[in-house]
């Protein structure tokens, strides 16, 4: 799918991108970690379908009329979850928000009764986010609905992942053979994980960098160059992508301070002149800014941040028309 | 597998459902054409251009995909899900007459779902269906203004349209159900 | 009623005996062993079915029997059951109860519920400081008349180097251990599984191998000094048994166990074949690979001293929750058997004599418990090996109250056909022919 206005201007070895999938193989979206290259593709080009439908008049269809879809939110997100549900709404789903406070020293109902609570109201699919790694896991084993990830712990965030995909094949055409540099906290980040996956899977060139204090365990052995210098990873990047700093990470003595950390990591216009010419600049936000990203940097012309948020919601109608439609017998779970 | 319309039939047909176009509507002003994805756009492009060729003035086409419109999309998934397409159209149909174009008219639910989509886009003056083989069986209240050719069939039938700009060539064909 | 157990093969490596013979069995005691031992008017006849191999009855040196407190996960009366299930005469309970058995009225307690159960022996362990607090020490010498046999904090690190030192110099004068649950509470945080390529992968906060190997060194410095005796408890990392055999070669008392699952699975486990399962998350936590195999050949070098399960009970609604909310711990008492024939005897890692000193000499020395032999006058607790013997582990099977184990349809060879304490035949296992023999 190369669009003829973004041709790539250099002789880098792109490979041929696999035909998409007619469908999505598996019951639930838990993690890019379950999907082949040609699902993300089946993803994105449905997504583009979907953005065209934000243009009209009326900016709904009826594919998911009857449905009923939750969303769980165990983590507060405004932005995620506005996007979801403006997603579910523009397919006729009716939504239905449930957001829990919780704490870790009250012991309330748990995940999975909570869950089985919910599901005696008979949902299609449930959006789950939640502050543990594996939680969509867990209530794929237990619960009947779909599930779809919206964030578990410091796992995987699918959805951002692909309609970061989606921005980035939007301006560059295609991923494969992209560098693509990943700069921040790596160790906690769900965006990450997801992100290095999805890009590696569909062929692009992945850097990662961070404090030496953040970097995960073996993360090389997914593919990707690993340094603690950010002027070498925006090194003629094609894509640069900046992480979430969380100011509680100082009290982990993860790095000294946020003003080293911008001094040292932060995104400023000096470094991105480092990276092609038209490279571009991504954030999953909230950004902190004057930390991991220089105002002028996040405001000026490279950056595609507000776009991806606009994207978010033609990925995430992909996504829930594309598992609403799947196989419904339980071998497939 | 007998071939009910050949190429040269197909190019004559469309050639005399733009004249018979062009002589319900006594011209062309607030016409546009909109063609249900995937061959009835090019069809609507054809016609587009036959009706050029009668007026002198180009008539504005865009493309339809009725995918998330179908009313059996999550019933009985059988087979891959179909692929959802971009629609474009690149015009307001508010106070238009639109020609909606589909190469095979069978049950009429597509035609159910393109109005359907249509009136989300708009409002037009009203609506106006061409197609180029009626195989009969509806099984909604729809019918066709124009009609290439009308095609007694049975069920148990399927007929393929095969069109130059997606199969190489153009051809109308019967075939009997395996 | 005397019984003589004729003609099997018995392996008593403490007195030097490996081969076919008679083990006669008068009240609790052992009378006589040797070949071809002539049958007394009413002595009970049992013909041990071939294969079966007899040894000195097993110990487990680090159960969790959670009595008093938390009985929703197991009892004194349900944990000794899953003990002689699988082949163990006695066990040795961790203090970590709720009331902590930091007083003798606590020990008294358990070794009460332990007699009225009437299976495998109790051995309590007491805790090194009150509410295992690590403030102030607890009455050890009480302790150790009231029946304690070790002390420990298990749970927690011993907290501070002073309190080692000083439980270490306290506890030479009662001869007793001390068994340290190694770990530095700084680099363990509050991580949930080991620090690797799989935790980092599954979103999972790290526990690196060092948090353990920094405290066995602090210990195996503090028994040297002190000339105390250190024991480790549940060693799962390869620094750890290096700083151990570093110890030793000096000639500190330090000794060390480990967990069949630390032997058996790696943090692969977290992945594969079920991501995110509860059962596989335990303290310290399964580790790479690089650590199983230098603990695979500890434990047939000999700087290995003991296997002990660290049995775990946790009720299941209890591990249904989220990885990292989900509380640490497996059940091992009826697993451990099957898994150390499998992994360590019939891979040739460890000759059958070995499994009796890992498992029944070893833990009675660290004890300063009989046990660990067969020599006449000595306890008849004895338990029969049925090492050809085929069973699939059945988590809902299991005697234990809680079954939460990772090893549940897993198809192992080797298992306890018998366990006899005390003389009497306290269990016999439905999955060996030929078993029934050995009832009382």
């Amino acid at each position: 799918m190369t669009k003829s206005s973004s041709k790539p201007k250099d002789s880098r070895a792109v490979v041929t991108a696999p035909p998409p999938a007619s469908r999505l193989r598996g019951r639930h979206l838990l993690g890019i970690e379950e999907l082949s290259p040609e699902e993300i593709l089946l993803i994105l080009d449905t997504a583009e379908a979907m953005r065209e439908i934000a243009e009209r008049p009326i900016k709904k269809v009826p594919t998911l009329r009857g449905r009923t879809v939750v969303n769980l939110f165990f983590e507060p997100s405004t932005r995620t979850r506005t996007s979801f549900e403006v997603a579910e709404k523009r397919l006729s789903a009716d939504t239905l928000n449930v957001a829990i406070a919780t704490s870790s020293v009250v012991k309330g109902e748990t995940l999975v009764d909570t869950a089985l609570n919910i599901e005696a109201m008979a949902p299609d699919m449930i959006v789950l986010r939640h502050a543990s790694s594996g939680a969509c896991h867990l209530l794929a084993r237990v619960c009947r609905s779909r599930i779809i990830n919206a964030g578990d712990g410091m796992h995987e965030h699918p959805t951002q992942a692909l309609l970061d995909a989606f921005t980035i094949r939007h301006h560059k055409g295609r991923l494969s053979g992209l560098k693509v540099a990943i700069v921040g906290d790596l160790l906690h980040s769900r965006v990450l994980r997801s992100n290095v996956l999805l890009l590696t899977r569909l062929g692009a060139q992945v850097c990662v960098c961070g404090p030496p204090t953040m970097i995960p365990s073996g993360i090389e052995r997914l593919g990707v160059r690993v340094t603690t210098r950010v002027d070498d990873a925006v090194e003629e990047a094609d894509v640069i992508m900046l992480l979430r700093i969380q100011l509680e990470r100082m009290q982990g003595a993860f790095f000294p301070s946020l003003r080293e950390y911008f001094q040292v990591f932060g995104m400023t216009e000096a470094r991105v002149r480092r990276a092609r010419p038209d490279a571009i600049i991504m954030h999953p936000g909230p950004m902190n800014r004057g930390v991991e990203i220089a105002s002028e940097v996040a405001d000026g012309p490279y950056s595609v941040i507000l776009e991806q948020v606009a994207n978010g919601v033609a990925v995430r109608m992909a996504v829930l028309y594309l598992l609403a439609g799947g196989v419904d017998d339980e071998a497939a779970a | 597998m007998p071939v009910v319309m050949d190429a040269d039939r197909i190019a004559r047909t469309l050639t005399r459902i733009a004249h018979e176009i062009v002589e319900r509507n006594r011209g062309l002003e607030r016409l546009a054409l909109v063609g249900i994805r995937s061959r009835g756009e090019h069809l609507a492009k054809r016609l587009a251009d036959q009706l050029q060729a009668i007026d002198g003035r180009p008539v504005p086409t865009g493309a339809l995909d009725i995918t998330l419109y179908r009313d059996d999309l999550m019933r009985q998934p059988v087979g891959p899900q179909p692929l959802v397409r971009r629609t474009d159209v690149p015009f307001s149909i508010d106070d238009r007459v639109i020609l909606l174009v589909d190469d095979v008219l069978y049950t009429g639910r597509t035609i159910r779902a393109a109005l359907d989509a249509l009136i989300d886009f708009g409002r037009p003056q009203s609506i106006q269906l061409v197609v180029l083989v009626d195989r009969g069986h509806r099984e909604l209240p729809i019918k066709a203004d124009y009609v290439g050719k009308n095609l007694p069939t049975s069920r148990r039938e399927s007929v393929q349209v095969r069109l130059e700009e997606v199969d190489g060539h153009d051809e109308v064909v019967v075939e009997a159900e395996g | 009623m005397k019984r003589l157990l004729r003609g099997g093969r018995v392996l008593d490596p403490v007195n030097g005996i490996d081969g076919d013979c008679d083990v006669l069995i008068a009240a609790d005691r052992i009378e006589r062993v040797g070949r071809a031992l002539p049958v007394e008017n009413g002595v009970q006849v049992i013909e041990v079915p071939r294969g079966c191999v007899i040894v000195p009855g097993l110990i487990d040196m680090h159960v969790h029997l959670r009595e008093p407190g938390q009985e929703h996960k197991e009892t004194i009366a349900t944990g000794t059951l899953a003990a002689v299930a699988g082949g163990f005469t006695a066990v040795a309970c961790m203090p970590n109860t709720s009331p902590i058995n930091d007083s003798a009225g606590i020990t008294e307690l358990m070794l009460r519920k332990a007699a009225e159960a009437s299976l495998a022996r109790v051995y309590p362990i007491g805790a090194v400081t009150r509410g295992s607090q690590g403030e102030q020490l607890a009455d050890l010498a009480e302790l150790h008349a009231a029946g304690c046999v070790a002390v420990s904090d298990d749970g927690r690190p011993v907290a501070t180097a002073l309190l080692m030192r000083r439980a270490l110099e306290y506890t030479s004068m009662l001869d007793m251990p001390v068994i340290d649950h190694c770990e530095d509470p700084s680099l363990k945080a509050d991580g949930v599984a080991h620090e690797g390529f799989h935790a980092a992968t599954l979103g999972l906060r790290g526990i690196p191998g060092a948090a353990e190997e920094i405290m066995v060194a602090r210990d195996v410095t503090l028994a040297g000094l002190t000339g105390g005796h250190v024991h480790i408890a549940h060693m799962s990392a390869r620094g750890s048994l290096a700083a151990v055999r570093a110890g030793k070669a000096r000639g500190v008392t330090v000794t060390c166990e480990v967990a069949p699952h630390h032997f058996t699975l790696t943090d692969e486990a977290l992945r594969s074949p079920v991501q995110y399962d509860t059962n596989t998350k335990m303290n310290p936590p399964l580790r790479e690979a690089a650590d199983v195999e230098a603990l695979l050949e500890g434990i047939g070098d000999g700087s290995v001293d003991a296997i002990a399960t660290d049995h775990a009970p946790h009720h299941a609604d209890e591990k249904l929750v989220e990885f990292d909310q989900a509380p640490f711990g497996i059940v091992g008492l009826e697993t451990c058997v099957p898994l150390v024939f499998e992994r360590l005897v019939h891979t040739g890692r460890i000759p059958l004599r070995r499994l009796v000193e890992l498992l029944s000499v070893n833990p009675a020395r660290i004890l300063r418990r009989p046990g660990g032999s067969l020599a006449p006058g000595s306890t008849a607790d004895i338990t029969i090996l049925a090492p050809e013997a085929r069973i699939t582990i059945r988590a809902r099977e299991l005697r234990s109250k809680s079954k939460n184990t990772p090893f549940d349809g897993w198809e192992l060879r080797g298992v306890a056909a018998a366990t006899i304490v005390g003389g009497r035949t306290v269990f016999t296992h439905p999955a060996v022919t030929g078993s029934e023999v050995f009832a009382s």
